[in-house]
């Protein structure tokens, strides 16, 4: 267990930038289109996520010299499904509201490659610390891009940042017109790929090789 | 790594002890925030009723809620063929009254509908609301409406007046419409224009969704700007809740004044 303090920050700082699941790996895409219209549900979908992810990790990286490996990825997905119904049970529970907005999308955190990647890549080879600190590592990672993109979809779709009013709009007697593109879903795919290029112009490393 | 980790009676004892502690873990998380998650619900649903109501303020904690919903909301179960008030017809099960559920799907219970308001049957039985002013009187009804928008049926509270013809307000609170679009129908500048609009002109059916209605027009409330199958899925929904087929027999025969 060389679990020295160096490598435990870059199993949890490394993935925001330098690794990030949604900016290097493309992966969770769907999710993070669809729940970004406001901040307020991109910031309960990242805490969801970054559980389900922190916890996925661990109880895997726990049993992983128990796992038989014809059977490996099955028992993730049982593990992972049974981390999902617990949070959106909690959701239901303490944030009735919130868990209303994100609806199915909570569900849908058993699909997102994210939480399997993880699980299949990184806990099934390291120790329960480490995977940890990675799971929580990446969902920090996919935090960092849905809060950009809810903040942005927010504040030039609605006018509002968590709901208070930053630039009044028109049809309140405002003078700010909110721009209908970024209140819909797909307009998630152009901030995102305009965050990809900025993340890859500062870490030119990331650029994939030419074919 | 173990060598015999890849064995049949290995695999099998792995498999069932992760499903066994992983049933147990979600069972005990959904029978153990079960109140609560209902508790949620209920006050959801009171809070809609309560804003359709006109009395429900921004930030009202949980038991406020609650206590207003007792003092000031009575539920009433209407049969709509006649606009009688009946007995709850579900009480006898113990269960919470809806009727967009199985009510709504049992031949028995239900009626089909037609036109194209976007459901096919809907229940006999309705429950509406009796809103009391401070004096005990009734001051508004409150009636459950439904009907299909541009995506999915939207779901609402519509607040008549107690002369069973002036609309109060129209609250949606669940639908699937485009938000800054369809979705505009939750926008508070919209929803007021609703206030004091009348449903009926010499007893036929007159509210409408409409093209730049005017807000003189005492019949017909102006249409989304980028949403008119959304508008027009309001429209219909009124036209139809209103109507013989919905509440009308109640709205005209006023039963909550005897």
């Amino acid at each position: 267990m060389a679990s020295n303090a160096k490598e435990m920050k870059k199993a949890l700082f490394g993935p925001i930038i330098d690794s990030n699941p949604i900016a290097l790996h493309v992966l969770g895409i769907c999710s993070a289109l669809a729940i970004t219209t406001k901040l307020e549900t991109a910031l309960v979908m990242s805490l969801a996520l970054t559980s389900v992810l922190a916890f996925s990790n661990l109880f895997i990286s726990i049993i992983r010299n128990h796992i038989p490996s014809s059977v490996r990825i099955i028992i993730q997905m049982t593990i992972i499904a049974s981390l999902v119904i617990v949070v959106d049970q909690i959701l239901k529970a303490y944030s009735y509201e919130i868990s209303k907005q994100l609806s199915v999308f909570v569900g849908l955190i058993i699909t997102n490659c994210i939480v399997m990647g993880r699980a299949e890549a990184y806990a099934m080879k390291s120790p329960p610390m480490m995977s940890l600190l990675d799971g929580i590592g990446n969902g920090l990672g996919y935090s960092f891009i849905l809060i950009v993109i809810g903040t942005i979809k927010e504040l030039f779709g609605f006018g509002t940042i968590l709901g208070f009013e930053i630039l009044p709009l028109v049809t309140n007697g405002g003078w700010y017109q909110a721009n209908g593109l970024l209140i819909l879903p797909f307009s998630s795919f152009f901030l995102i790929g305009g965050m990809i290029w900025f993340i890859r112009t500062i870490r030119p490393e990331q650029v994939e090789p030419k074919d | 790594m173990s060598a015999n980790k890849e064995t049949l009676g290995r695999t099998v004892g792995v498999v069932l002890a992760v499903c066994l502690v992983c049933s147990i873990v979600v069972s005990s998380a959904a029978v153990g925030l079960r109140s609560l998650q209902q508790s949620n619900a209920a006050v959801d649903k009171k809070t809609n009723i309560l804003t359709a109501a006109g009395l429900y303020e921004a930030g009202m904690s949980k038991a406020a809620v609650k206590e207003r919903y007792e003092a000031r909301v009575e539920e009433k179960f209407v049969d709509l063929a006649t606009g009688e008030y009946v007995e709850n017809p579900v009480a006898a099960t113990g269960k919470p009254f809806d009727m967009y559920g199985k009510l709504a799907k049992d031949p028995n219970t239900s009626v089909k509908v037609e036109g194209n308001v976007g459901f096919s049957r809907r229940s006999a039985v309705a429950n509406v609301f009796h809103i009391k002013a401070e004096d005990g009187s009734i001051s508004r009804i409150i009636l459950p409406v439904h009907g299909s928008g541009l995506w999915d049926l939207m779901y609402g509270f519509l607040a008549v007046s107690s002369d069973g013809n002036t609309i109060e307000e129209l609250v949606y609170y669940q639908h699937k419409e485009t938000p800054g679009l369809g979705g505009e129908i939750q926008n508070p500048a919209w929803m007021a224009k609703w206030n004091g609009k009348k449903i009926f002109d010499n007893g036929e059916v007159a509210i409408k969704v409409k093209k730049q209605a005017g807000s003189d027009n005492p019949y017909a409330v102006d249409a989304l700007s980028g949403a008119t199958l959304t508008s027009n899925g309001v429209s219909n929904t009124l036209q139809y809740w209103a109507g013989e087929n919905g509440f009308g027999p109640y709205l005209e025969r006023q039963s909550w004044k005897s």
